[in-house]
């Protein structure tokens, strides 16, 4: 019997029971469209941040308490909890030592507890600013510009000025018909006189970068406590020939600031651009690995679903086993037949799968603005373990079928 | 008493059976549903089985029908020996040389008369063109040329049994089996079909009725009784004295 026939065959069996095929198929639809709509979104995002994204300004290196994947291990992260912060006078003690080593040295410091709302006038911002204490160098080490007004100075840090840089959407928010430099505002509580306005810089993985309230690091402490909080540290270098050599030296300043042994590791976390690739494709590594185990899951539950169903079918149709084997059907004949309905209903519900997971996937890709991909390989895989599941899960009701005898078949009511 | 056939030229044995045997196990008891049949059937007879159920006539048709081999014994089809063959062979023969003519006409319900008759043709291994062209030649031969596309609910009992009928023709078999295949119809159609036999049987094809009813049997040329497994008699013509025990 020639391949297109048997197709054929399948697909006219499968058409008399439309619901119920539909249904087996579905099962196999969710499991392909999980992984592969994970897998596209993972990939897009992977694919912008390889190729272009830089999560920090160039020839910039950062010293931090935290590590950016902190979804390491619990022994692990036990380590970074007893691990002392950052201080401002250690921070201050490393600008002293690479004074002159670096073109930009930028301390900051967020307060990420504070519910940053800023009120002019009685129109107030939602409670989602973000407030830095950090000094001129902010703007640079953040990829930041500025849109007018001016930016910190040393001299607002010395003094700790009671100014702020504020990003776009307090602008937009408060002054959406004057000019907000030299304006009041009240931000938590505290008062400040607004100097400067950050350029708009959009979203970045869905999140606004216009939520910003910059203000001298000093200032920051004096409001909003200096106790609990470490300091960032982002410096850099004069030029890519100069970064190695700012680095290593940038390394035994931060050593010498946290008055750290020769025999001591170093206790604070290098943030390079490289290494902030490196710890998304980790991160990008377990989700992976997660959707693909989850996929699985759904797929072996969805193949046990088509087992049935064909056993089911096997039943209903053993007087057509029985007439097709009188005819002339050999054993082989029925096996494949029933193996192909199975691998058919599979396929239909992997094929399904993979557009609505391409389409899925590069939609959440769109909307976190970085380019939509194909996933070619996940495609693939996902139709080469559709198969799989309809030879694996629809081998044992098409041999029951094949090896039904045709006397009993054709007696069978 | 007459004998038709007495007329007629003898053709080359079809089938050959020589004391053959059939033991089913049925839990703990053997049933010896056959117990030697010896039976020769040439090309162009037509011929009845009959006997009372239990007789061992459903085994005997299943057997003739290469649907089953026997215990012991030997069977050739066209001088080969089927005892032997393995279930890829016997699907061939059947296939190939058996047209089966059912008493519920076993149609596949979702299949148009024309995919219906196509079947064995695709099993065959025939190519789609000569296929369709082989299967619409047949259903016209049995009076349904205007019926191909119509589904077997949308024919008569009648209609159904000629699909059935162009089915078990179509490969050009060497013989057909027919079991009851009036069983399911009233007399005036169940005459209609017997009238196609007939006229197969006129124009060269061999036919084995397998039947209880003396007024279907007595349409076959030579009639075979079985009971308890043996053939009790194996005659030209009907003999319907033979036949009244059975029967009542």
């Amino acid at each position: 019997m020639r391949f297109a026939e048997i197709i054929k065959m399948a697909a006219a069996s499968l058409g008399t029971n439309k619901l119920r095929s539909a249904l087996t198929m579905l099962g196999i639809t969710i499991g392909v469209f999980s992984v592969i709509s994970v897998m596209t979104a993972i990939g897009a995002l992977q694919y912008s941040i390889e190729n272009g994204i830089s999560f920090l300004g160039s020839n910039i290196f950062q010293f931090a308490k935290y590590p950016a994947n902190m979804s390491a291990s619990g022994d692990v992260q036990e380590k970074f909890r007893n691990r002392h912060s950052i201080t401002y006078k250690q921070a201050l003690h490393y600008y002293r030592l690479m004074e002159g080593e670096a073109r930009e040295i930028c301390l900051k410091s967020f307060g990420y507890e504070v519910k940053g709302q800023a009120v002019y006038n009685g129109v107030k911002t939602t409670p989602s600013l973000l407030i830095a204490g950090t000094n001129k160098s902010f703007l640079t080490a953040n990829a930041h510009t500025l849109g007018y007004g001016r930016n910190l100075t040393d001299e607002d840090v010395e003094l700790s000025r009671r100014v702020i840089v504020v990003g776009k959407i307090v602008e937009k928010r408060l002054f959406p018909h004057e000019t907000p430099i030299g304006k009041v505002i009240r931000v938590s509580g505290h008062t400040y006189t607004i100097v400067g306005v950050l350029a708009e810089k959009g979203t970045a993985f869905g999140q606004s970068q216009d939520d910003l309230v910059l203000m001298p690091i000093t200032r920051f402490f004096e409001d909003y406590g200096e106790a609990k909080r470490t300091v960032n540290i982002a410096t850099q270098a004069f030029s890519q020939d100069t970064y190695n050599r700012t680095f290593d030296r940038a390394i035994g300043a931060m050593r010498i600031a946290r008055s750290l042994r020769p025999d001591q590791p170093n206790d604070f976390e290098i943030y390079s651009n490289d290494s902030l690739k490196s710890a998304f494709t980790n991160v990008a590594g377990y989700v992976r690995v997660g959707a693909f185990v989850i996929s699985l899951i759904a797929l072996v539950a969805a193949g046990i679903g088509i087992m049935n169903i064909m056993l089911v079918s096997v039943t209903e149709r053993t007087k057509e086993i029985g007439v097709r084997k009188s005819i002339g059907a050999r054993s082989r004949d029925i096996l494949r037949q029933f193996l192909t309905e199975a691998v058919f209903i599979s396929e239909a519900g992997g094929v399904l799968g993979i557009i609505l997971g391409i389409i899925a996937g590069d939609l959440l890709a769109a909307w976190l603005k970085v380019d939509v991909i194909f996933p070619y390989g996940w495609a693939i895989a996902g139709l080469l373990v559709c198969s799989a599941i309809g030879i694996g899960f629809g081998l044992y009701p098409a041999y029951r079928a094949a090896n039904l005898d045709p006397i009993e078949a054709l007696r069978y009511e | 008493m007459e004998i038709r056939n007495s007329d007629r030229p003898r053709g080359p044995v079809v089938i050959d059976i020589e004391n053959i045997t059939k033991d089913y196990i049925m839990g703990e008891e053997v049933v010896r549903a056959l117990r030697g049949v010896t039976l020769q059937i040439r090309r162009n007879e037509y011929i009845a089985i009959m006997g009372p159920s239990g007789s061992g006539k459903s085994t005997l048709m299943n057997m003739l029908g290469c649907l089953d081999t026997p215990t012991s014994g030997r069977y050739e089809f066209n001088g080969k020996n089927v005892a032997e063959m393995d279930d890829d062979e016997l699907a061939a023969v059947r296939n190939r040389e058996i047209g089966f003519v059912f008493q519920t006409f076993n149609l596949l319900p979702r299949s148009t008369s024309l995919r219906n008759v196509e079947l064995p043709l695709i099993y065959a291994g025939i190519d789609p063109e000569r296929r369709e062209a082989r299967a619409a030649q047949v259903l016209a031969d049995v009076g349904l040329g205007d019926r191909i596309h119509h589904k077997p609910n949308e024919l008569s009992g009648g209609q159904r049994q000629r699909v059935a009928i162009a089915r078990a023709l179509v490969n050009g078999p060497s013989i057909i089996l027919a079991d009851e295949p009036t069983g399911n119809l009233d007399s005036k159609t169940g005459e209609e079909i017997m009238e196609l036999l007939e006229n197969l049987y006129q124009s060269g094809n061999t036919i084995i009725l397998v039947t209880h009813e003396r007024d279907i049997a007595a349409h076959a040329r030579r009639t075979v009784h079985l009971r308890d497994g043996l053939i009790e008699s194996d005659h030209a013509g009907f003999v319907p004295e033979l036949d009244l025990p059975v029967a009542g």
